[in-house]
Parts: structure tokens; sequence; C-alpha cells
């Protein structure tokens, strides 16, 4: 019973002290407690899988236990552990294809039948396990044909519960390496599936269907009649399912159709989730593979209406980035404009309908910035309209703000104003703020119209302004500042961390005395002082250059927050004064306005400019996500025509006439049509480059140093490379050998092992080990420690007698890693029998034990074909981990200064009961640092690359080792301890 | 896996509601009328499967007993459904002949078959002679 308790409801914090009992519990006779100590087991994993990691082996042991609510128990652990890392766990194929064929075969004990079918869930999960084990690999699939096989042909029975075997059967078949006797098996069941007149099995065929299609889109069209039938089933949830087939189906050709069913469905469904989700889709579609413009304003259109304020706002942002970036063609561009703001024009004729706001604020904006297109139509008619709306009572301030853009926009365009200057009159007086500044803006700019001519042009709304994100019109004022003497400002995390440690040394007062035998406690404050005062006489000096930082390290115990809070204030009243041109203008005439509304005013347009940037840096990261569509797209491509003929069925069916039009013009148009979608990706490629750019600069000047920028990162790596001794600079590049006409392949590798050696003496550095080979070129790779990052070379060695041209080797990016390419690693040629040395650095971006990097080299042969092999390697959390050399005195600081912290207590063997042997062990192991030891106990510290330092503080009782580490990042800790278990246990 | 699993009647009362994943208490009722009415207003020759916001229900009817489960979009609808029967036979055998009036005066045997049967929103054991061992030896001790 308790260890139900366990495995139900369990704190983190608790698990190391029951850990032990639980794993005697697995050995126990009874197999009802083995099974719950397996499950509360697997609880722990749940919350807490790093420290349950040194009992893997004994999930093992669940795995092979001769009772089988044991063994099922422990797939629930492997389940969760092959969905982290699959590779892992190859190994375990076999043992898992014997139990489903033992379940398969009937060979379980007859009071596990459910309905005379064996163990159904259990061969459900062992069909999941197998799916994800097999997944894009050759040879574990091959292990399991043979029990898929045997596991379709037995699910015969006509029962509910067989079908959902089925089901996992065929999603296991087509997720893993595919053969084709077993993909014509489960499309046959698909097939029966979808065609069984019970709604269950129909929707789970559906469902089958839409999983395989992705990988199979012939399948679809031996459905097509069924696909067609459920599409007008009276049941919404069947319809529902369809249209998220057809969705996955959907390309330039059946478009039109497949949005239409979709705006259909969207018109009658009322669930706002629903809503939501549809618009996306749509709205993602139409941007994709939209056949024309008319079209696509149109179905944007109905998007808008319908999908309203519920959606999600990256769709009109989206929408209008397209509109503004617009295409490689111009005549195309200015078409699209031109009828969107037809389009609107006319949408706001009409009386007495109620647009969403979301849709308002867009037409506002498109009308602002294009309307001068329209030509016949004179700015002021437009202008009307847009005050006739503002004069509605139906819209939210936030949408009277756009409209008010708007106007602003046309007004340089417009001949007369009267409707302006009445605008601004009711306006100015209005008692939402946000309104008032912007009516007083376009009163002040609509008093000096040549200015406003040149700052709001036509047509520039792609073109950024300049903003001066640093803000370095301040420095002046800045350098005076800190002349007088006052604080140099201090970014928001340091305050932050400079309160805490205050508060924490209030606290730790009695744990900093049981430091004194170090001494640090005593000599600390003074240190602290003269290492404050230093650096403020520093600060005076360096004031004017880094004012761009503003940020200076150390000072921590003499300037409290006292210190910057008059600086803060001093500060944002520089900034009301010394706005950028075009808002002081504003802001010095309102200067008889009250001060409050100054700063609000301020506020207000500084986050204009904000949101402007957020626009832009919304359709960046979007840009990104229809990259990987390109693939999908020349996929549907090659099966066009076959769809255009189904859905030619589908019009005839439905007497759609209409659509037929519609079709034959995007039959007529399909190859410009694709020409069109690729200038599009380009165009989005090129300008995300562009923008990234622009953003990387930014992003230095603002030295907020976040690791996603690329920028600091580079210099970083010319730092580290300036940094290596001259030996390394000379040719850490690549080597060349000569061509060594009768060395034998042995000798070369003899010869390559030592140029490493001479080349990394410098450095720590692993073993030659081959990765990968084959018949022309072998691949092995070595691992660097380098202070600053992990060096990664592959050294590719050519056994042919010929040439290999246009070699390339390239590493997949990893999730947990930031891999930097260093320069030359693609030679065009290397020459036989000769080496080559590709390098890259490698940081880890968030802890983890071991991670995989895996990557390609191709190379072709004499012009021939291009030939492709795989390899990859292993890193561990220890090829980053670096001593951290510090004194006693800073330990103790940075002791304080961390929050998180993990404690221990680890049994020691005989032979290392001693401390110093310990430590030795843990410093050559785990590269720790020893920075002090003080009788039994020890002060140990690294650091993971780039930089998160973790502290480890040790004590010996009799053997027991109590172990206790601190480190800023919350993960680090837990990491460690196990690598440290590891090291005590294997020595 | 499984989000949550409820057992409610047709007049829309809760019998038996948990939760596999933290949900606020005025949350949780909030969504089970909802999930109710959903699952209440389908007739019976239309498909046992829902799609509820991020998740799937999938609900049984017996009598006036409906069993909605909640699972994400990684669960095998088809087995739940069944799965769901297979806990109602659980249930028959060791009530014999079960009603909600068993349910209702049972609820904590009825928690404790169906900690059994599910965990941390998977499902941990379909046997039903196991799944009944330690309530039966539950009701022996209390017997003595």
């Amino acid at each position: 019973m308790a260890l139900t308790i366990v495995s139900q409801i369990f704190p983190r914090e608790m698990i190391p002290a029951v850990l032990p009992l639980i794993e005697d519990k697995l050995q126990h006779s009874k197999e009802i407690i083995r099974r719950k100590a397996v499950l509360a087991l697997y609880k722990f994993y749940l919350i807490a899988p790093n420290q349950v990691q040194h009992i893997h082996i004994k999930f093992r042991k669940a795995l092979c236990d001769r009772d089988v609510g044991v063994m099922a128990a422990s797939l629930h652990i492997y389940l969760k552990m092959i969905k982290e890392n699959s590779s892992a766990y190859k190994d375990l194929t076999g043992s898992f294809v014997t139990i489903l064929k033992q379940v398969v075969g009937g060979k379980l004990p007859v009071d596990f039948n459910y309905h005379s079918v064996p163990a159904p869930w259990l061969q459900i999960q062992l069909l999941r396990i197998l799916g994800l084990l097999g997944k894009d690999d050759q040879r574990t699939s091959e292990l399991m044909y043979d029990v898929l096989d045997e596991s379709l042909r037995r699910a015969e029975l006509n029962h509910n519960v067989t079908y959902a075997i089925l089901f996992e059967c065929v999603h296991t078949v087509y997720s893993i390496y595919p053969k084709s006797e077993l993909l014509e098996k489960a499309a046959k069941c698909i097939g029966k599936f979808v065609l069984s007149p019970k709604i269950n099995l129909k929707y789970l065929g559906l469902k089958a269907l839409t999983y395989v299609i992705q990988q199979d889109p012939t399948l679809a069209l031996q459905h097509q009649m069924t696909i067609i039938e459920c599409l007008d089933h009276p049941d919404p949830i069947i319809k529902r399912e369809t249209l998220e087939l057809l969705y996955r189906i959907t390309n330039a050709q059946n478009i039109t159709v497949i949005v239409q069913k979709m705006l259909e469905y969207l018109h009658q469904s009322k669930e706002e989730y629903i809503i939501v989700n549809l618009v996306g889709k749509i709205a993602e579609l139409a941007e994709k593979y939209a056949p024309d413009n008319a079209w696509f304003i149109q179905t944007m259109n109905a998007v808008f209406s319908v999908g309203g304020d519920v959606m999600h706002p990256d769709i009109p942002n989206n929408f209008l980035r397209l509109l503004a970036e617009g295409f490689d063609d111009e005549t195309e561009n200015q078409q699209l404009r031109l009828y969107a703001v037809q389009s609107y024009f006319t949408l706001l004729d009409v009386e007495n309908v109620f647009y969403p706001q979301r849709f308002l604020q867009v037409m506002s904006w498109v009308l602002g910035e294009y309307s001068y297109l329209l030509g016949k139509e004179t700015p002021e008619e437009v202008i009307t309209k847009l005050y006739k709306l503002l004069t509605s009572d139906s819209i939210s301030s936030e949408t009277k703000a756009w409209i008010i853009a708007a106007v602003t926009k046309l007004t340089p365009q417009a001949h007369s104003s009267n409707i302006v200057e009445r605008l601004i009159q009711e306006f100015t007086t209005s008692l939402d703020t946000c309104l008032r500044q912007h009516a007083f803006e376009l009163k002040h700019l609509h008093e000096n119209v040549k200015f406003m001519k040149g700052l709001l042009p036509v047509d520039k709304s792609c073109e950024d302004m300049v903003v001066d994100a640093s803000l370095s019109f301040l420095d002046g004022f800045v350098a005076e500042e800190l002349s007088q003497g006052a604080a140099p400002y201090k970014p928001h995390h340091q305050r932050q961390e400079e309160k805490l440690s205050q508060e924490k040394v209030l606290s730790f007062e009695p744990y900093g005395l049981s430091f004194s035998s170090s001494g640090f406690s005593g000599r600390q404050s003074p240190a602290g002082i003269s290492l404050g005062s230093d650096i403020s006489g520093n600060s005076t000096d360096t004031g004017l250059k880094e004012t761009n930082s503003l940020k200076l390290e150390g000072i921590k115990k003499l300037w409290g927050k006292e210190g910057y809070l008059p600086k803060k204030e001093s500060k944002t009243g520089d900034e009301t004064e010394a706005l950028p041109v075009p808002q002081e203008n504003i802001i010095m005439e309102n200067v008889d306005q009250i001060i409050t509304k100054k700063d609000q005013s301020q506020v207000l347009t500084q986050s204009k400019q904000e949101k402007e940037k957020q626009l832009l840096a919304s359709s960046l990261f979007v840009g990104l996500g229809s990259e990987s569509t390109i693939n999908l797209l020349g996929k549907a491509d090659t099966l066009s025509h076959k769809f255009r003929r189904k859905s030619k069925v589908k019009e005839t069916k439905s007497g759609q006439t209409t659509t037929a039009q519609n079709m034959t013009r995007s039959s007529f148009s399909s190859s410009s049509n694709v020409t069109y979608e690729e200038d599009y990706y380009l165009d989005n490629l090129q300008d995300r480059g562009d923008k990234e750019v622009k953003k990387f600069s930014l992003n230095s000047e603002l030295l907020d140093s976040e690791s996603l920028t690329e920028l600091p990162l580079v210099e970083k790596i010319s730092n580290c490379r300036l940094s290596t001794p001259s030996l390394f600079a000379d040719n850490n590049m690549e080597v060349f050998h000569p061509p060594q006409s009768t060395a034998a392949s042995l000798a070369n590798e003899i010869s390559l092992a030592s140029s490493l050696l001479e080349e990394t003496t410098e450095h720590m550095h692993s073993d030659l080990m081959e990765v990968c080979d084959n018949e022309t070129i072998s691949v092995s790779s070595y691992k660097i420690w380098k202070d600053e990052c992990l060096l990664m070379v592959w050294s590719v060695f050519n056994k042919s007698a010929s040439e290999l041209k246009s070699a390339n080797l390239e590493i997949a990016p990893a999730e947990n890693f930031k891999i930097t390419e260093q320069p030359g690693c693609c030679l065009p040629v290397i020459e036989a029998e000769s080496t080559k040395n590709f390098q890259y650095s490698v940081q880890m971006e968030k802890p983890f034990t071991e991670g995989n990097l895996s990557g390609f080299i191709n190379y072709q042969v004499m012009d021939t074909h291009s030939v492709q092999l795989e390899f990859s390697v292993n890193l561990s959390l220890l090829d980053f981990i670096r001593p951290l050399k510090i004194s006693t005195e800073d330990f103790g600081k940075l002791w304080l200064s961390f929050a998180n912290d993990v404690k221990q207590n680890v049994k020691m063997s005989e032979s290392q009961a001693a401390l110093p042997s310990t430590l030795k062990a843990l410093q050559q192991e785990l590269r720790l640092h020893v920075v002090d030891i003080i009788g039994n106990e020890g002060l140990l510290a690294c650091q993971l690359l780039p930089s998160n330092p973790c502290l480890l503080h040790f004590r010996v009782h009799g053997d027991m080792l109590a172990l206790w580490f601190r480190s800023s990042c919350s993960t680090l800790p837990d990491y460690l301890l196990y690598q440290c278990q590891k090291v005590m246990e294997g020595s | 896996m499984i989000k949550f699993f409820l057992m409610v009647n047709k007049q829309g009362q809760t019998r038996l509601s948990k939760y596999y994943e933290h949900v606020e208490i005025n949350k949780r009722t909030l969504l089970e009328t909802e999930v109710i009415k959903s699952c209440l207003s389908r007739s019976s020759e239309q498909c046992s499967f829902i799609e509820y916001k991020d998740f799937k229900l999938i609900y049984r009817q017996y009598a006036a007993l409906f069993i909605v489960v909640g699972v994400n979009d990684t669960e095998n609808e088809m087995a739940i459904y069944e799965f769901i029967h297979n806990f109602v036979e659980v249930l028959d055998d060791y009530f014999s002949r079960v009603s909600e009036l068993d349910i209702m005066f049972n609820l904590d045997k009825v928690h404790i078959i169906l900690d059994e049967m599910v965990l941390n929103g998977c499902i941990v054991e379909t046997n039903r002679a196991r799944i009944l061992a330690p309530l039966l030896i539950l009701d022996k001790m209390s017997d003595s």
C-alpha cells in the first residue's frame, strides 16, 4: 500500500531517502511488491530522471522478470526513456520482439486474456516501443518485421480491442523503416477501418490515414470516395478528422476546394478552440499555396471576419508583413496591395456590419499605407471613412489608435484637411491618454506639413527607421554624472544578485563561522571594500567608453541600492529631454503639460517603436517555419495531377460549378505558381538573413550577451584562437600530409596520431576513435578539451588511390549543443592516401549527462556518384567540465551566491576511505579543481562551459562521504552528483 | 497519456473523478460540466471520441452512467475505449452486477480499483484477478 502511495504522490526532495528501500523491494519474493516497486521507480523517473540514473541496470532486470506484471510495469519506464533517446536502447529491441512474440503467441497465463485476446494493452505498449525504436533504422526494423506480420495476422478477430491493436500495428509499420509487404497489409487494414459501418472504426481509420498519408499520399487515392463521404458526414467529429486529413494533402492545385470546405466547417462550428485552430490552418495554407491575389485576399478576409478576435495574433501580423514586404515581382506586389485596398474600401462602404477589431486594425493599416494606389479615390475619402469608423462606439480604443495612425499617414497626401482638423479637435480632449497622445502627435505634425512629409514617406513601411538602441546620446551625461561620484548603473539581474547576496550574508552567518578555519570570513569584508573602491576609481575613467554596457563588475558591498536609485531618476529625466528628433518636437511643445503625462507619452512612443520591432521579429521567426515546408511542397507536387482528378470528382459530386472555373485556372497557372512560391520562399530567406544581421548588430550594441546571438560567440572563438599557443595557430586548420605512395594505411594512421599529438600537446585530448569507414575513406574522431570549449576533430583519411572531390563534412544540429564550424572545413579535394581534419567547437547549451552528436560526410570519387557516410559520436557532460581555479575566499563568496544545491551521502569502499585519494580520483576523472582541504572537509570547484560554475563541498565520516553541490544552474548539481557516484563506484 | 477519468450520470452529477495532471479545483467543475454537456449531446450512432480543446474525450455509456476519459493525442482511442469496458467488467466482478448505487456507496473501493489499473496516466494492470487481489485482502482484514 505504501508503495502505491509513493507512486502517486511524492515530493522530489525525498527521493534520496527512500530510494534504497525501494531498490531492496525489487528483490522481494512477492510479484505484486516487485511490480509496485517498479512503478514507484517509474514515478521517480518522471519527476527527477537524473536521480535514478544509476539504477538503470535494475530496470533491465525487471524487464526480464519471470512475472508478466513486473515486466509490463517496466515497459512504462522504457517507453518514456526510449521516447527521449531511442538510440541508447537499440540493443533491447531483440528482447521486446521476443516478449511480443510470446504475448501474441498466447504464451501468457490465461487470466491475462481479455475477451480471448492475450494482454491487448501490453501488446499495444510493446508495439509503441517498437515503433519508436525502429524509426529510420533499417537494421533494428528488420528484427521486428516478423513479429509485426504475426500480430497483424493474429488480430483478425472481430472485436474492438483487436482493432485497437491493429491500429497500433499500422502506426508502427508506418513509422519504422518501410517494408513493402507489411505496408500492403497495413494499407489493407486501413481500408477495412475506413469502410467499416461502425463509426468508431471509421474514426480510427481516418486517423490512421492521416498519419499514413504523410509517408505515402497515394493511399488517399484509394479511399477518395470514402473521404468525400466522410466530409459530408453528419457527425462533426468525423468531419473534423477528415479536414485534418485534407489539410495534410493540400497543395497548390487543390487548395481552393479544401479551404472552401474548411471555411464551411468554420462557419458552422461555435467552439472557440476549434475556430482558433482551424483559422490558423487556413491562414497557413492560404499563405503557402494561394493560387492568385484575389483569392488570397478574399480568403484572408473570410478568416479575419470569422476568426475575429480569438485568433492567434501572428496571423494578422504575417498577413501584413506579406503585404508590406511583398515578393520579388513589383507589379505582383502592387496588384496584391491594390486588390486589398479595394476590397477593404468596399467592405467599409457596407453599412451596419460589425467587423472584429483585429480585422478593422488590419484594414486601417492597409488603407493607411497603400491607399495611394487607388489613385482615383482621393485620400480625403479614405479619411472620411476612417473618421466615420472612429466615431462609432463599437470599436475598442486600441483599434482607434490604429485608425488614427492610418489617418496620420494619409494626412500629408490629402489636400484639404477639414476632417483631420475636426478629428484633432475631438480627440485632443479624449479621456483615453493613448488616443490623446496620438491626436497631439497628429496635431503638431499637421502644423508642420513639410516635416511631416519627410517623416511619413509613401510606401516606406519596410524600411526601418534608425533607432538608437544603445541610447548613445546619453553617454556624455552619464560620464558627467560618474565623474561627480554617482554610482554606475547596474543591470537588473546584478541588482537582484546583490540583494540576494546581502540577505544571504546575514542569514548564513553561522555557516560562515564553520568555515572560519579556512580564514575567509574574517578577511572577506576588507577584501570587498578594497575591491569596491578600486573599481569605483576605475569607473570614472572607463565611464566614457563603457556607458554602452553600463556594467561594471565587482561592486558588491560598497554601492548598495540607495546608490542606484537617484541615478535612475536622473537618467529617466534625461531621457525625456534627449529623445530622438520627432518625439522631441512633440514633447517640447507639450512642455506645459504635467510631467506624468510626459513620462507616459514617452513610454508610449517608445513602446510603439518596440511594437514595430516585435512585429518584425515575430515575422522573422515564422519565416523559419515556412522554410521547412519546401520539402513538403516538392512531395505534394509530384502528386498534383492525381489530386486534380480527385477534386474534379468531388466537384461533380457536390455540383459546385463555381470551383471548376478556379480549378482550370489553377491548372493553367500551375507552373507559374510553383515559381511564384519558390520566389516567395527565397525572398523570405533573404529577408530573414538581412534582419538577423541587423538584429545581431543591435544586440551586440546592447551588450545583452544573450546566448542567442552569434556575434559574441564569434568573437569568443576568435579570441580563443588568438590565445592558443603559436604551435597550434600554425596548423590548427588542417593537416596536410604529402602523398605517401608506399605507406600502408596503418603507417598513415600512426603519422596521423603523431601529428595529432604534436598539435594538441597543449591541451588534453582523447584517443583517436574510428567512427565510420568504408572502402575508400575512414573517419576517426577525437576530442580536445580546450580551456574555452570542446574541440571535436574529425580526421578523414582517404584510403583509395584516387583523390576525392567535394568532400564535405556536416554536423547535424543537436538540441543541447551549440556547434561552430572552424573555418576551412569544406575542402574541395582530398588527395589520395592523405588525411584531412575537420574541426568543430562544441558548447553545451543546457546540462545533461550524455548526448549524441551525429553528422555525415559526403564526397565524390573521380567525378562519379557522390557517397554519403553517416556517423555519430557520444559526448558526455564531462567533456564540458573544466577545473575552476579559484581561491578559498572566492569559493566562500560564490558558495553564498548560488541558490541551487543538492546533498547526498555516498558510501565509500575501503580502498578510498582516505580523503586525499578520493580527492585525487575526483580531480582526475571529473577534472575538478581542489580548492582547499581542511581536516576532513574538502572544497572543489569546476565549471561547465561556457560559464556555469559549480562548487562541491564534501566531508568524510567514517566510510560515508557527504557531498554537497551548489551551482547557479539548477540541473547541473544533479548531473555532477551522478558522475561523482560513478567515479566512486568505479574506483 | 490519460489526463482524467470521470464517472457521471445522466443528470450531470459527477460520481467519481480522478485527475492525473494538476488541474485547479475551481477549473475542474467547469471542465466537468463542459465535458458532460458535450457527451450528453451526442447520440448513440455518433462516434464515441470527441475532440475537446487540446485533448480527446473517450466516453462509453452504461445505463444511466457515463464514463469519460480524457487523453492526449498520443493515446490510442480504441484501446482506451476497451479499457473502460475492462474497468466496468472488474467492477461488475467485484460488486456482482454493479449499479450506480454501488459506486456511490463504495467510492473508496472504486478508487482502489482504479488506482490499481491506472497510475500516473498509464494503464498499469488489466488482469482482473490481480486488480482485485489487494482489495480482497483488505476486505478479509476488515472482516476478521
